[in-house]
Protein backbone atom coordinates (compact mmCIF):
# COMPACT_ATOMS: atom_id res chain seq x y z
CA UNK A 1 0.00 0.00 0.00
CA UNK A 2 1.26 3.33 -0.93
CA UNK A 3 1.91 5.53 1.97
CA UNK A 4 0.54 8.96 2.79
CA UNK A 5 2.49 11.92 2.70
CA UNK A 6 3.62 13.51 5.75
CA UNK A 7 3.13 16.74 7.36
CA UNK A 8 4.93 17.70 10.51
CA UNK A 9 1.75 17.67 13.26
CA UNK A 10 0.23 21.40 14.53
CA UNK A 11 -1.10 23.04 16.80
CA UNK A 12 -1.82 26.88 17.04
CA UNK A 13 -4.10 28.77 19.60
CA UNK A 14 -6.66 30.84 17.80
CA UNK A 15 -6.88 34.17 19.00
CA UNK A 16 -10.58 35.22 18.67
CA UNK A 17 -11.40 38.54 17.83
CA UNK A 18 -7.66 39.31 17.37
CA UNK A 19 -6.71 39.80 13.30
CA UNK A 20 -2.75 38.64 12.40
CA UNK A 21 -1.61 42.80 13.25
CA UNK A 22 -1.65 44.13 9.44
CA UNK A 23 -5.45 42.51 9.49
CA UNK A 24 -4.36 40.36 6.37
CA UNK A 25 -3.68 37.03 6.52
CA UNK A 26 -0.18 35.53 8.06
CA UNK A 27 0.36 33.17 4.71
CA UNK A 28 3.58 33.89 3.70
CA UNK A 29 4.61 33.32 -0.28
CA UNK A 30 8.04 31.58 -0.44
CA UNK A 31 10.50 32.96 -3.06
CA UNK A 32 11.84 29.87 -4.71
CA UNK A 33 13.75 31.47 -7.19
CA UNK A 34 15.37 35.04 -7.75
CA UNK A 35 15.73 36.77 -11.29
CA UNK A 36 14.43 33.27 -12.98
CA UNK A 37 17.34 31.03 -11.16
CA UNK A 38 16.49 28.25 -7.91
CA UNK A 39 17.11 29.52 -5.07
CA UNK A 40 18.37 25.99 -4.28
CA UNK A 41 20.72 26.06 -7.41
CA UNK A 42 22.52 29.48 -6.63
CA UNK A 43 22.99 27.90 -3.15
CA UNK A 44 24.64 24.66 -4.27
CA UNK A 45 26.90 26.41 -6.62
CA UNK A 46 28.00 29.94 -4.69
CA UNK A 47 27.68 28.73 -1.09
CA UNK A 48 25.75 28.69 1.84
CA UNK A 49 24.86 31.86 3.05
CA UNK A 50 24.91 34.42 -0.39
CA UNK A 51 24.21 37.65 -1.04
CA UNK A 52 22.53 37.89 -5.21
CA UNK A 53 22.18 41.17 -6.69
CA UNK A 54 19.53 41.65 -9.30
CA UNK A 55 20.96 43.68 -12.29
CA UNK A 56 17.84 44.01 -13.36
CA UNK A 57 16.01 45.60 -11.01
CA UNK A 58 18.94 47.98 -9.86
CA UNK A 59 18.16 48.71 -13.17
CA UNK A 60 14.55 49.36 -13.17
CA UNK A 61 14.58 51.03 -9.83
CA UNK A 62 16.86 53.75 -11.09
CA UNK A 63 15.07 54.14 -14.22
CA UNK A 64 12.04 54.85 -11.98
CA UNK A 65 14.03 57.54 -10.04
CA UNK A 66 14.95 59.05 -12.43
CA UNK A 67 11.39 59.27 -14.40
CA UNK A 68 10.02 60.53 -11.09
CA UNK A 69 12.57 63.47 -11.09
CA UNK A 70 13.38 64.29 -14.92
CA UNK A 71 9.40 64.67 -15.74
CA UNK A 72 9.35 67.62 -13.30
CA UNK A 73 12.52 68.83 -13.50
CA UNK A 74 14.75 70.38 -16.60
CA UNK A 75 18.06 68.90 -15.29
CA UNK A 76 18.62 66.16 -13.03
CA UNK A 77 21.47 64.32 -12.08
CA UNK A 78 21.67 61.55 -9.29
CA UNK A 79 25.11 60.61 -7.69
CA UNK A 80 25.10 56.95 -6.08
CA UNK A 81 25.93 56.86 -2.44
CA UNK A 82 29.09 54.90 -1.76
CA UNK A 83 28.80 53.58 1.45
CA UNK A 84 25.30 52.41 0.91
CA UNK A 85 26.80 49.87 -1.38
CA UNK A 86 30.62 49.95 -2.97
CA UNK A 87 30.58 46.81 -4.79
CA UNK A 88 32.31 47.39 -7.83
CA UNK A 89 29.90 46.07 -9.99
CA UNK A 90 26.68 47.67 -8.26
CA UNK A 91 28.47 51.32 -8.73
CA UNK A 92 29.38 50.47 -11.96
CA UNK A 93 25.91 49.37 -12.91
CA UNK A 94 24.74 53.10 -11.40
CA UNK A 95 27.42 55.02 -13.39
CA UNK A 96 26.55 53.24 -16.56
CA UNK A 97 22.56 54.47 -15.65
CA UNK A 98 24.54 57.96 -15.51
CA UNK A 99 25.01 58.36 -11.88
CA UNK A 100 28.16 60.03 -10.83
CA UNK A 101 29.60 59.14 -7.04
CA UNK A 102 29.05 60.92 -4.18
CA UNK A 103 32.15 59.63 -1.81
CA UNK A 104 32.82 59.92 2.06
CA UNK A 105 36.70 59.31 2.11
CA UNK A 106 39.92 59.29 0.59
CA UNK A 107 38.86 55.17 0.17
CA UNK A 108 35.64 55.74 -1.44
CA UNK A 109 37.18 58.65 -3.66
CA UNK A 110 39.79 56.00 -4.82
CA UNK A 111 37.34 53.41 -5.61
CA UNK A 112 35.37 56.04 -7.48
CA UNK A 113 38.56 56.93 -9.69
CA UNK A 114 39.24 53.66 -10.31
CA UNK A 115 35.50 52.92 -11.11
CA UNK A 116 36.35 55.14 -14.48
CA UNK A 117 34.08 58.25 -12.80
CA UNK A 118 35.84 61.70 -14.15
CA UNK A 119 36.89 63.74 -11.22
CA UNK A 120 34.78 66.36 -12.09
CA UNK A 121 31.87 64.04 -11.35
CA UNK A 122 33.21 62.89 -8.12
CA UNK A 123 30.30 64.49 -5.36
CA UNK A 124 33.15 64.81 -1.98
CA UNK A 125 31.11 65.04 1.14
CA UNK A 126 31.93 64.37 5.06
CA UNK A 127 33.81 65.77 7.86
CA UNK A 128 36.86 63.41 7.30
CA UNK A 129 38.57 64.54 4.51
CA UNK A 130 42.64 64.83 4.99
CA UNK A 131 44.73 67.35 3.57
CA UNK A 132 46.37 65.04 0.98
CA UNK A 133 41.76 64.01 -0.24
CA UNK A 134 41.33 67.29 -0.36
CA UNK A 135 44.73 68.63 -2.59
CA UNK A 136 43.24 65.50 -5.05
CA UNK A 137 39.81 66.66 -4.84
CA UNK A 138 41.04 70.27 -6.10
CA UNK A 139 43.44 68.74 -8.71
CA UNK A 140 40.74 66.73 -10.56
CA UNK A 141 38.57 69.13 -10.04
CA UNK A 142 36.07 67.41 -7.79
CA UNK A 143 33.04 69.15 -5.91
CA UNK A 144 34.29 69.61 -2.65
CA UNK A 145 31.03 69.47 -0.44
CA UNK A 146 32.62 71.48 2.55
CA UNK A 147 31.56 70.32 6.13
CA UNK A 148 32.95 72.86 8.89
CA UNK A 149 35.27 76.20 9.11
CA UNK A 150 38.21 73.81 9.73
CA UNK A 151 37.94 72.49 6.34
CA UNK A 152 36.89 75.59 4.73
CA UNK A 153 40.25 77.24 6.24
CA UNK A 154 42.34 74.54 4.65
CA UNK A 155 41.47 74.43 1.66
CA UNK A 156 41.78 78.16 1.50
CA UNK A 157 45.38 77.50 2.70
CA UNK A 158 45.39 74.98 -0.30
CA UNK A 159 44.71 77.31 -2.44
CA UNK A 160 48.47 79.15 -1.88
CA UNK A 161 50.10 75.57 -3.30
CA UNK A 162 47.37 74.91 -5.97
CA UNK A 163 47.32 75.99 -9.33
CA UNK A 164 44.05 75.02 -10.14
CA UNK A 165 40.60 76.70 -8.49
CA UNK A 166 38.66 74.57 -5.88
CA UNK A 167 35.00 73.71 -6.83
CA UNK A 168 33.36 73.64 -3.66
CA UNK A 169 29.55 73.60 -2.08
CA UNK A 170 28.80 74.11 1.50
CA UNK A 171 26.69 71.46 3.59
CA UNK A 172 23.85 72.67 5.54
CA UNK A 173 22.11 71.27 8.27
CA UNK A 174 18.30 72.83 9.03
CA UNK A 175 15.21 72.36 11.04
CA UNK A 176 12.89 70.76 8.51
CA UNK A 177 10.27 69.32 11.41
CA UNK A 178 12.03 66.33 11.86
CA UNK A 179 13.57 64.84 15.78
CA UNK A 180 16.02 64.84 16.03
CA UNK A 181 17.59 67.19 13.78
CA UNK A 182 20.87 66.29 12.21
CA UNK A 183 22.83 69.12 12.94
CA UNK A 184 26.39 67.35 13.20
CA UNK A 185 26.97 68.23 9.60
CA UNK A 186 27.46 71.14 7.62
CA UNK A 187 26.56 74.65 8.67
CA UNK A 188 23.39 75.31 10.50
CA UNK A 189 21.13 77.54 8.38
CA UNK A 190 18.71 78.92 11.39
CA UNK A 191 21.52 80.15 13.56
CA UNK A 192 23.32 81.91 10.63
CA UNK A 193 26.47 79.83 10.22
CA UNK A 194 25.74 78.76 6.57
CA UNK A 195 25.63 82.24 5.61
CA UNK A 196 28.73 83.25 7.61
CA UNK A 197 30.41 80.21 5.63
CA UNK A 198 29.37 81.20 2.39
CA UNK A 199 30.68 85.06 3.26
CA UNK A 200 33.86 83.62 3.87
CA UNK A 201 33.93 81.32 0.66
CA UNK A 202 32.52 84.57 -1.40
CA UNK A 203 34.80 87.31 0.13
CA UNK A 204 38.23 84.70 0.13
CA UNK A 205 37.61 84.95 -4.00
CA UNK A 206 39.62 82.21 -4.16
CA UNK A 207 36.92 79.30 -4.86
CA UNK A 208 34.16 78.41 -7.29
CA UNK A 209 31.10 78.24 -5.06
CA UNK A 210 29.47 75.74 -7.33
CA UNK A 211 26.73 74.15 -5.13
CA UNK A 212 24.59 73.97 -1.84
CA UNK A 213 23.60 70.65 -0.21
CA UNK A 214 21.70 68.91 2.30
CA UNK A 215 21.22 65.75 3.80
CA UNK A 216 18.13 66.17 6.44
CA UNK A 217 18.43 62.33 7.55
CA UNK A 218 18.06 58.89 6.40
CA UNK A 219 14.99 56.84 5.55
CA UNK A 220 12.55 59.55 5.81
CA UNK A 221 9.29 58.97 5.78
CA UNK A 222 7.96 62.76 5.16
CA UNK A 223 8.13 64.35 1.94
CA UNK A 224 7.14 67.70 3.94
CA UNK A 225 10.44 67.95 4.86
CA UNK A 226 12.12 67.99 1.19
CA UNK A 227 9.72 70.79 0.74
CA UNK A 228 10.90 72.61 3.33
CA UNK A 229 14.90 71.86 2.95
CA UNK A 230 14.37 72.86 -0.64
CA UNK A 231 12.89 75.99 0.16
CA UNK A 232 15.81 76.82 2.96
CA UNK A 233 18.49 75.73 -0.19
CA UNK A 234 16.40 78.08 -2.49
CA UNK A 235 16.25 81.13 -0.19
CA UNK A 236 20.60 80.78 0.28
CA UNK A 237 20.38 80.37 -3.62
CA UNK A 238 18.48 83.90 -4.20
CA UNK A 239 20.79 85.53 -1.77
CA UNK A 240 23.68 84.62 -3.43
CA UNK A 241 22.61 86.19 -6.14
CA UNK A 242 20.99 89.44 -4.48
CA UNK A 243 23.92 90.01 -2.93
CA UNK A 244 26.85 88.92 -4.86
CA UNK A 245 25.18 88.53 -7.61
CA UNK A 246 26.35 85.01 -8.16
CA UNK A 247 24.32 82.14 -9.43
CA UNK A 248 25.27 78.63 -8.14
CA UNK A 249 25.20 75.99 -10.29
CA UNK A 250 23.52 73.37 -8.46
CA UNK A 251 21.22 72.06 -5.21
CA UNK A 252 22.13 68.93 -3.94
CA UNK A 253 19.21 67.30 -2.03
CA UNK A 254 21.21 64.17 -0.61
CA UNK A 255 19.39 61.09 -0.06
CA UNK A 256 17.30 59.38 2.61
CA UNK A 257 13.99 58.40 0.67
CA UNK A 258 13.22 55.33 2.53
CA UNK A 259 13.17 52.20 1.25
CA UNK A 260 10.08 49.72 1.44
CA UNK A 261 11.83 47.85 4.39
CA UNK A 262 9.86 47.88 7.60
CA UNK A 263 11.29 49.85 10.40
CA UNK A 264 11.41 47.78 13.58
CA UNK A 265 8.43 49.25 15.81
CA UNK A 266 6.30 49.96 12.84
CA UNK A 267 2.58 49.06 12.43
CA UNK A 268 2.26 48.78 8.88
CA UNK A 269 4.67 47.43 6.56
CA UNK A 270 6.88 49.73 5.04
CA UNK A 271 5.84 48.76 1.16
CA UNK A 272 2.64 50.15 2.38
CA UNK A 273 3.64 53.45 3.94
CA UNK A 274 6.77 54.22 2.10
CA UNK A 275 6.28 57.44 -0.14
CA UNK A 276 6.87 56.51 -3.79
CA UNK A 277 9.94 58.36 -5.98
CA UNK A 278 7.09 60.55 -7.31
CA UNK A 279 6.15 61.82 -3.93
CA UNK A 280 9.44 62.88 -3.12
CA UNK A 281 10.12 64.32 -6.65
CA UNK A 282 6.84 66.32 -6.30
CA UNK A 283 7.91 67.98 -2.81
CA UNK A 284 11.55 68.71 -4.04
CA UNK A 285 10.65 70.19 -7.74
CA UNK A 286 7.64 72.11 -6.43
CA UNK A 287 9.42 74.15 -4.32
CA UNK A 288 12.68 74.79 -6.90
CA UNK A 289 10.28 75.79 -9.10
CA UNK A 290 7.87 78.04 -7.02
CA UNK A 291 11.05 79.53 -5.18
CA UNK A 292 12.69 83.43 -6.51
CA UNK A 293 15.18 81.44 -8.27
CA UNK A 294 15.11 82.92 -12.13
CA UNK A 295 13.90 80.36 -14.06
CA UNK A 296 16.99 80.83 -16.32
CA UNK A 297 18.81 80.17 -13.16
CA UNK A 298 17.22 76.83 -12.32
CA UNK A 299 20.10 75.40 -10.82
CA UNK A 300 21.16 71.50 -11.63
CA UNK A 301 19.50 68.88 -9.10
CA UNK A 302 21.55 66.36 -7.83
CA UNK A 303 20.22 63.66 -5.50
CA UNK A 304 22.03 60.98 -3.65
CA UNK A 305 19.75 58.58 -2.43
CA UNK A 306 21.27 54.97 -1.36
CA UNK A 307 19.10 52.81 0.71
CA UNK A 308 16.03 53.44 -1.93
CA UNK A 309 17.72 52.67 -5.22
CA UNK A 310 19.73 49.55 -4.01
CA UNK A 311 17.84 47.43 -1.24
CA UNK A 312 15.66 45.63 -2.93
CA UNK A 313 17.96 44.25 -5.54
CA UNK A 314 19.80 42.46 -2.75
CA UNK A 315 18.85 39.29 -1.03
CA UNK A 316 20.62 37.04 1.18
CA UNK A 317 19.64 33.27 0.36
CA UNK A 318 21.03 30.79 3.35
CA UNK A 319 19.75 27.71 4.95
CA UNK A 320 17.73 26.47 8.27
CA UNK A 321 20.41 25.13 10.48
CA UNK A 322 18.49 23.99 13.62
CA UNK A 323 15.20 24.49 15.03
CA UNK A 324 14.65 24.88 19.04
CA UNK A 325 11.42 25.71 21.37
CA UNK A 326 12.53 28.04 23.76
CA UNK A 327 11.77 28.38 27.72
CA UNK A 328 8.38 29.91 27.11
CA UNK A 329 7.47 27.44 24.36
CA UNK A 330 8.25 29.65 21.35
CA UNK A 331 9.58 28.30 18.47
CA UNK A 332 13.22 29.31 17.62
CA UNK A 333 15.15 28.96 14.23
CA UNK A 334 18.44 28.89 13.44
CA UNK A 335 20.07 29.89 10.41
CA UNK A 336 22.87 30.72 8.83
CA UNK A 337 23.13 34.26 8.51
CA UNK A 338 23.59 36.52 11.30
CA UNK A 339 24.27 40.11 12.74
CA UNK A 340 27.45 40.10 11.33
CA UNK A 341 26.17 39.77 7.53
CA UNK A 342 23.10 41.54 8.29
CA UNK A 343 23.98 44.99 9.95
CA UNK A 344 20.35 45.72 8.70
CA UNK A 345 18.31 43.78 11.27
CA UNK A 346 18.93 46.14 14.57
CA UNK A 347 16.66 48.41 12.71
CA UNK A 348 14.61 46.83 9.94
CA UNK A 349 12.01 44.05 10.48
CA UNK A 350 13.36 42.42 7.82
CA UNK A 351 11.08 40.36 5.36
CA UNK A 352 12.29 36.73 5.84
CA UNK A 353 10.84 33.47 3.29
CA UNK A 354 10.74 30.05 2.63
CA UNK A 355 12.82 29.12 -0.74
CA UNK A 356 10.62 26.01 -0.77
CA UNK A 357 7.32 25.69 -0.79
CA UNK A 358 5.49 24.82 2.89
CA UNK A 359 2.67 24.15 4.25
CA UNK A 360 0.14 27.64 5.38
CA UNK A 361 1.31 26.61 9.15
CA UNK A 362 2.72 28.85 10.94
CA UNK A 363 3.87 30.09 14.01
CA UNK A 364 5.00 32.46 16.07
CA UNK A 365 8.99 32.02 15.62
CA UNK A 366 12.23 33.94 16.55
CA UNK A 367 15.32 34.30 13.81
CA UNK A 368 18.47 33.33 15.13
CA UNK A 369 21.76 33.63 13.55
CA UNK A 370 24.75 31.64 13.84
CA UNK A 371 26.66 33.42 16.57
CA UNK A 372 27.52 32.32 19.79
CA UNK A 373 26.16 35.76 20.82
CA UNK A 374 22.78 36.75 22.52
CA UNK A 375 22.25 39.72 20.09
CA UNK A 376 22.27 38.17 17.11
CA UNK A 377 18.54 38.14 16.59
CA UNK A 378 17.34 37.89 12.81
CA UNK A 379 13.66 38.71 14.00
CA UNK A 380 12.34 38.82 17.10
CA UNK A 381 9.31 37.35 16.63
CA UNK A 382 7.62 36.57 13.20
CA UNK A 383 4.77 33.93 12.14
CA UNK A 384 6.77 31.83 10.20
CA UNK A 385 6.33 28.49 8.26
CA UNK A 386 7.99 25.07 10.14
CA UNK A 387 11.24 24.92 8.02
CA UNK A 388 13.39 22.24 8.82
CA UNK A 389 17.38 21.82 9.27
CA UNK A 390 18.70 21.83 6.02
CA UNK A 391 15.90 23.74 3.86
CA UNK A 392 16.70 27.39 2.44
CA UNK A 393 15.52 30.98 3.13
CA UNK A 394 15.80 33.94 1.46
CA UNK A 395 15.81 37.66 2.61
CA UNK A 396 14.62 40.15 0.79
CA UNK A 397 15.77 43.97 0.35
CA UNK A 398 18.91 43.97 2.09
CA UNK A 399 20.62 45.69 -0.82
CA UNK A 400 21.63 49.05 1.15
CA UNK A 401 24.17 49.21 3.80
CA UNK A 402 24.83 45.61 4.71
CA UNK A 403 27.86 44.91 2.27
CA UNK A 404 29.89 48.04 4.09
CA UNK A 405 28.89 47.72 7.21
CA UNK A 406 29.29 43.99 7.44
CA UNK A 407 31.79 42.22 9.88
CA UNK A 408 33.74 40.05 9.77
CA UNK A 409 33.08 38.36 12.86
CA UNK A 410 33.16 34.51 14.12
CA UNK A 411 32.58 33.35 10.56
CA UNK A 412 33.83 34.71 6.88
CA UNK A 413 31.84 36.76 4.66
CA UNK A 414 30.34 34.89 1.64
CA UNK A 415 29.98 34.82 -1.81
CA UNK A 416 28.16 38.08 -3.48
CA UNK A 417 26.36 37.69 -6.73
CA UNK A 418 24.78 39.52 -9.75
CA UNK A 419 22.89 38.48 -11.67
CA UNK A 420 23.06 40.09 -15.24
CA UNK A 421 20.31 41.06 -17.17
CA UNK A 422 20.28 37.58 -19.28
CA UNK A 423 19.80 35.81 -15.81
CA UNK A 424 23.65 34.81 -15.37
CA UNK A 425 25.17 35.01 -12.23
CA UNK A 426 28.17 36.50 -11.74
CA UNK A 427 30.75 36.21 -8.44
CA UNK A 428 31.11 40.26 -7.79
CA UNK A 429 32.90 39.48 -4.53
CA UNK A 430 34.74 35.93 -3.62
CA UNK A 431 34.01 34.97 -0.06
CA UNK A 432 36.29 35.90 2.38
CA UNK A 433 38.92 32.26 3.14
CA UNK A 434 41.05 31.77 6.65
CA UNK A 435 44.02 33.28 4.13
CA UNK A 436 41.91 36.44 3.45
CA UNK A 437 41.91 37.36 7.00
CA UNK A 438 45.47 35.81 8.12
CA UNK A 439 47.33 37.43 5.33
CA UNK A 440 46.39 40.73 6.80
CA UNK A 441 48.51 39.28 9.92
CA UNK A 442 52.08 38.87 10.94
CA UNK A 443 53.34 37.09 14.11
CA UNK A 444 56.37 38.59 15.45
CA UNK A 445 59.68 36.04 15.23
CA UNK A 446 59.37 35.02 19.29
CA UNK A 447 55.84 33.79 18.38
CA UNK A 448 56.42 32.28 15.23
CA UNK A 449 57.07 28.60 16.06
CA UNK A 450 53.76 27.09 16.57
CA UNK A 451 55.24 23.94 19.06
CA UNK A 452 54.19 25.65 21.98
CA UNK A 453 52.85 22.52 23.64
CA UNK A 454 53.80 21.47 26.97
CA UNK A 455 57.84 20.57 25.66
CA UNK A 456 58.52 24.42 26.39
CA UNK A 457 56.64 24.74 29.73
CA UNK A 458 58.31 21.64 31.32
CA UNK A 459 62.20 22.54 30.08
CA UNK B 1 0.59 11.15 29.76
CA UNK B 2 -2.91 12.03 28.32
CA UNK B 3 -4.77 14.52 27.17
CA UNK B 4 -7.40 16.56 29.79
CA UNK B 5 -10.41 14.63 29.96
CA UNK B 6 -12.63 18.37 30.07
CA UNK B 7 -11.25 19.38 26.45
CA UNK B 8 -13.36 18.75 23.84
CA UNK B 9 -12.15 17.99 20.10
CA UNK B 10 -14.20 18.53 16.74
CA UNK B 11 -14.02 15.78 13.76
CA UNK B 12 -12.37 19.03 12.35
CA UNK B 13 -9.46 19.77 14.45
CA UNK B 14 -11.12 22.28 16.70
CA UNK B 15 -10.02 22.20 20.15
CA UNK B 16 -11.64 23.65 22.93
CA UNK B 17 -10.90 24.24 26.85
CA UNK B 18 -13.75 24.88 28.23
CA UNK B 19 -11.21 25.55 31.64
CA UNK B 20 -9.52 28.42 30.02
CA UNK B 21 -11.94 29.21 27.00
CA UNK B 22 -8.55 28.83 24.63
CA UNK B 23 -9.29 27.30 21.52
CA UNK B 24 -6.87 25.86 19.18
CA UNK B 25 -6.46 24.48 15.54
CA UNK B 26 -4.56 21.26 14.48
CA UNK B 27 -3.58 20.30 11.29
CA UNK B 28 -5.33 16.76 9.94
CA UNK B 29 -1.52 14.73 11.33
CA UNK B 30 -1.91 16.38 14.55
CA UNK B 31 -5.58 15.79 15.09
CA UNK B 32 -4.96 12.31 14.53
CA UNK B 33 -1.91 11.98 16.71
CA UNK B 34 -4.12 13.93 19.58
CA UNK B 35 -6.89 11.27 18.94
CA UNK B 36 -4.02 8.35 19.39
CA UNK B 37 -3.08 10.02 22.91
CA UNK B 38 -6.51 10.13 24.34
CA UNK B 39 -7.13 6.73 23.36
CA UNK B 40 -4.55 5.84 25.75
CA UNK B 41 -2.18 4.64 23.19
CA UNK B 42 1.91 4.94 24.26
CA UNK B 43 4.54 7.27 22.59
CA UNK B 44 5.75 3.67 21.24
CA UNK B 45 2.15 2.52 19.60
CA UNK B 46 1.90 5.61 18.22
CA UNK B 47 4.97 5.91 16.61
CA UNK B 48 4.33 2.69 15.10
CA UNK B 49 0.90 3.95 13.73
CA UNK B 50 1.88 6.97 12.19
CA UNK B 51 5.60 5.41 10.49
CA UNK B 52 3.32 2.17 9.05
CA UNK B 53 0.93 4.85 7.96
CA UNK B 54 2.63 7.95 6.36
CA UNK B 55 5.79 8.48 4.60
CA UNK B 56 8.64 9.42 7.39
CA UNK B 57 11.43 8.05 9.19
CA UNK B 58 10.25 6.95 12.87
CA UNK B 59 13.99 8.95 13.77
CA UNK B 60 12.21 11.92 12.29
CA UNK B 61 8.60 11.20 13.14
CA UNK B 62 9.88 11.28 17.16
CA UNK B 63 11.34 14.76 16.72
CA UNK B 64 8.15 16.40 15.46
CA UNK B 65 5.93 13.86 18.04
CA UNK B 66 7.99 15.26 21.35
CA UNK B 67 7.97 18.92 19.61
CA UNK B 68 4.37 18.43 19.45
CA UNK B 69 3.44 17.03 22.50
CA UNK B 70 5.77 19.16 24.65
CA UNK B 71 3.43 22.36 22.42
CA UNK B 72 0.23 20.10 24.21
CA UNK B 73 2.08 20.49 27.68
CA UNK B 74 2.72 23.66 27.36
CA UNK B 75 -0.67 24.78 26.50
CA UNK B 76 -1.90 22.86 29.35
CA UNK B 77 -3.94 20.13 27.33
CA UNK B 78 -1.46 17.15 28.17
CA UNK B 79 -0.95 16.00 31.64
CA UNK B 80 1.81 13.83 32.55
CA UNK B 81 0.21 10.40 34.21
CA UNK B 82 1.72 7.78 33.10
C1 LIG C 1 25.71 62.87 2.49
C2 LIG C 1 24.93 61.65 2.24
N1 LIG C 1 24.30 61.49 1.05
C3 LIG C 1 23.58 60.39 0.78
C4 LIG C 1 23.42 59.36 1.69
C5 LIG C 1 22.57 58.17 1.34
O1 LIG C 1 21.50 58.07 2.19
P1 LIG C 1 20.25 57.10 1.96
O2 LIG C 1 20.79 55.71 1.82
O3 LIG C 1 19.44 57.28 3.18
O4 LIG C 1 19.56 57.55 0.72
C6 LIG C 1 24.04 59.49 2.94
C7 LIG C 1 23.88 58.42 3.95
O5 LIG C 1 23.99 58.55 5.11
C8 LIG C 1 24.80 60.66 3.22
O6 LIG C 1 25.41 60.82 4.41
Amino acid sequence: MEKLTFERPVIQKINAGLPSKFGISSRMEPITDIEGIPVRRLIEEFGSPVFVFSEATIRKTYKEAWRAFSTRYPRVQFAWSYKTNYLNSICRVFHQEGSWAEVVSGFEYDKAITNGVPGEQIIFNGPDKSRDDLAKAIANGSLIHIDHFDELYEIIDLCGTSVKRPKVAIRVNMDTGIYPQWDRFGFNYENGEAWDALNRIMVSGKMDLLGLHAHIGTYMMQTGSYHIAADKLAALAVGLERKYNHVISYIDMGGGFASKNTLKGAYYPGSDTTPSFDDYAEAITSSLMKSEIKPENLPMLILENGRALIDDAGYLAGTVIANKRLADGRRATIIDAGVNLLFTSFWYEHDLRPAVNVSDQTEDTTIYGPLCMNIDVIRGSIQFPLLKKGDQYVIRRVGAYNNTQWLQFITLRPNVVMIDITGTPHIIRHGETLNTINDLESVPEHLESTDNGTTQRTK
Amino acid sequence: MNIRNNIAISESGFVFDPSTGDSFSLNPVGLEILLLIKQGNTSEQISDLITSRYQVEKSVFERYYFDFTSMLKQYHLLVDNE
